[in-house]
């Protein structure tokens, strides 16, 4: 347990104090996550990897695309990570690899958490009927294998960035639904809504302005979460041949095109963009998690 | 127990004709031709309308919907675009297969998981609970694929210890067969030993906090007392829960996995009918992991009820 030490608000001006105490418990928030090295951790590796993939050909050893020595040089002095089969230097591309996967997956991972959002507060809020139906349709979806249902996507309409997008982002709606929906019914009992209720308030303002604000933790955590699935789900595709593609340099795709040569021992074009993508995810799960301990404190 | 059962077999039916309406859908509705889609842009008009009549994809939408209806009662899930021949036995056959991998990948790591996840509860914020949840955050969130790499450069190739394609000779026994199932069923086993474990430790932190635990410990009953005959029984819940939605997420990594060690299961038929465009081959993979998805709910629910009485209890009123 962090023992948190809770300081006496300051005394000011009684007109806003929603807004002081809201700014004072985002400070504390911040405060209890530099406090965690796992944070630290992944949000060092991930600036590193954004970092790499924003200055891309002006900090890599060579140039990751046109450039050509012998094909499947080992790992040496001149190439720190060998080249691949085309004789492209791998630790080059490898720093470039990220920039597909690093656009794609958030904005998937940014719809779908929208319109899951929506979803769930619309469940959680109205029930009856609406809840049912919404709760079977959801229930569906989560029964659906999501990679299959992904790759059988991809093939009836031909993949593109915006088809993978929109394809993650969709099929993770309704499991970013539940966690809301959940959140919002346990909301919905407490005082505050029915004050708002006894009020006269009307359900879209008591939704927004009211219950939203208090299920946006959850909702973070699950921004997160999502980010980490959604990079795992679209380098999975990647590999499978259906997700990012070529020429791009992106990790997935690579490992799929060099794993063949792993049985004949040519192991550094598929090891070091799988190692990347690894510390990618766990960069970000480990920012999840964090995030989801402290504010569930 | 037999309401309840009733009530939640219903349920599962409805859900069952959402997820075909789903996959239908996705198939049949989002492409709005389909034998332009296989045959590609360049192909003449005769040819795509040729194939559109031959598989019957020209017929209005509503009748293709209720034909494949009927036909997932019959258990027949159509013919594949490719060779012509029904798609379920050669499904069926392959699902085999990936049933040895995946259950092979389930038994390496639940008893571990759960093993990892009661040790760290009982340890709670020390130095080797951190360990494990660190452990098991950082392996549940490296795709199969991934790991799977790793493992064939490490144990593979540089170590030599285990065969790297996956596929057995033909007349191989169980231990040799084992063996080569070893390898990828580990890079599965590794990616559900996180959330198995985390789900084990939260649940059962939960009941350490509960006031009945703490009247066992304090009517003098040791830990080990209080873990066998209070604990474990609604500690477990939420780990039979997660299992049983790891079984459906398990078929979904098959594929990546069966890809890199070149094993002919279900994953490696989906991927061979992604390339040739067989919808049909796709659509009945979706559906049939879909039901597996939701009996291995359904028998997660009714062991939780089984487990605890104030759940199945709870519908009887």
């Amino acid at each position: 347990m962090v023992d948190v030490i809770v300081e006496p608000a300051p005394i000011g001006p009684i007109a806003a104090p929603a807004a002081s105490e809201r700014s004072q418990a985002r400070r504390e928030t911040i405060r209890l996550l530099v406090r965690r090295p796992a944070f630290i951790i992944g949000n060092i590796v991930m600036i590193g990897w954004i970092l790499t993939a924003i200055l891309g050909q002006r900090i890599t050893p060579y140039d990751p695309f046109n450039s050509f020595s012998a094909g499947h040089l080992p790992p040496s002095a001149e190439h720190l990570m060998g080249t691949d089969r085309l004789g492209r230097d791998v630790l080059s591309r490898v720093m470039v690899g990220s920039r597909d996967v690093l656009i794609v997956a958030p904005l998937a991972a940014m719809l779908g958490v929208t319109a899951g959002t929506l979803l769930g507060l619309i469940m959680g809020f109205y029930r009856g009927k609406v809840d049912d139906v919404l709760s079977r349709l959801v229930e569906a979806f989560l029964a659906l294998p999501v990679i299959l249902v992904a790759l059988l996507t991809l093939v009836v309409l031909g993949s593109s960035p915006l088809v993978v997008i929109f394809v993650v982002g969709i099929l993770f709606t309704p499991i970013v639904a539940r966690t809301v929906r959940s959140a919002v019914l346990s909301e919905r009992e407490l005082d505050y809504v029915t004050a708002a209720k006894l009020r006269g308030e009307s359900g879209l303002f008591i939704l927004s302005r009211e219950i939203f604000p208090n299920v946006l933790g959850p909702t973070v955590v699950e921004m997160t979460v999502r980010f980490g699935y959604a990079i795992f789900t679209v380098a999975t595709l990647s590999f499978l041949g259906v997700g990012i593609q070529p020429p791009s340099p992106d990790w997935g795709l690579t490992v799929s095109q060099e794993y063949n040569n792993m049985i004949s021992g040519v192991w550094w074009p598929t090891l070091f963009p799988a190692l990347a993508i690894a510390s990618t995810v766990v960069a970000v799960n480990l920012i999840a998690d964090s995030l989801q301990s402290v504010l569930s404190e | 127990m037999t309401r309840y059962i009733g009530r939640r077999l219903m349920l599962s039916l409805v859900t069952l004709w959402l997820l075909v309406t789903i996959v239908f859908v996705i198939a049949n509705v989002l492409p709005n031709d389909i034998g332009r889609t296989i045959l590609g842009p360049f192909a003449p008009q005769e040819s795509v309308d040729q194939l559109n009549e031959r598989l019957g994809t020209n017929r209005p939408i509503l009748v293709q919907y209720a034909s494949s209806i009927l036909g997932i009662v019959t258990l027949d899930f159509g013919d594949s675009y490719v060779t012509g021949q029904p798609v379920w036995p050669q499904l069926f056959e392959a699902m085999g297969r990936s049933v040895k991998l995946a259950g092979l990948a389930l038994l390496i790591t639940i008893p571990l998981a759960v093993t990892a996840g009661l040790y760290a509860a009982r340890r709670r914020d020390r130095l080797s609970d951190r360990a494990i949840v660190l452990v098991g955050v950082t392996s549940s969130s490296i795709p199969e694929f991934v790991t799977g790499t790793i493992l064939v450069v490490v144990v593979g190739v540089q170590l030599g210890l285990l065969p790297v394609l996956a596929t057995p000779p033909p007349d191989a026994d169980i231990p040799t067969t084992i063996r080569y199932l070893l390898m990828p069923a580990t890079a599965m086993a590794i990616v559900y030993f996180g959330y198995i474990a985390r789900m084990t430790r939260a649940g059962t932190i939960d009941v350490l906090q509960s006031d009945y635990a703490r009247t066992a410990a304090m009517k003098g009953l040791t830990a080990g007392q209080t873990m066998r005959r209070h604990v474990l029984r609604n500690a477990l819940i939420p780990t039979v829960a997660v299992i049983a939605v790891q079984v459906g997420y398990l078929f979904g990594g098959i594929i990546a996995v069966e890809k890199i060690f070149n094993y002919n299961g279900m994953g490696q038929t989906m991927l061979m009918a992604a390339q040739r465009k067989d919808i049909p081959m796709l659509t009945a993979g979706a559906i049939v992991i879909g039901i597996v998805y939701m009996v291995a709910t359904l028998i997660a629910d009714l062991t939780i009820a089984w487990m605890n009485p104030r759940i199945r209890l709870d519908t009887e009123h």
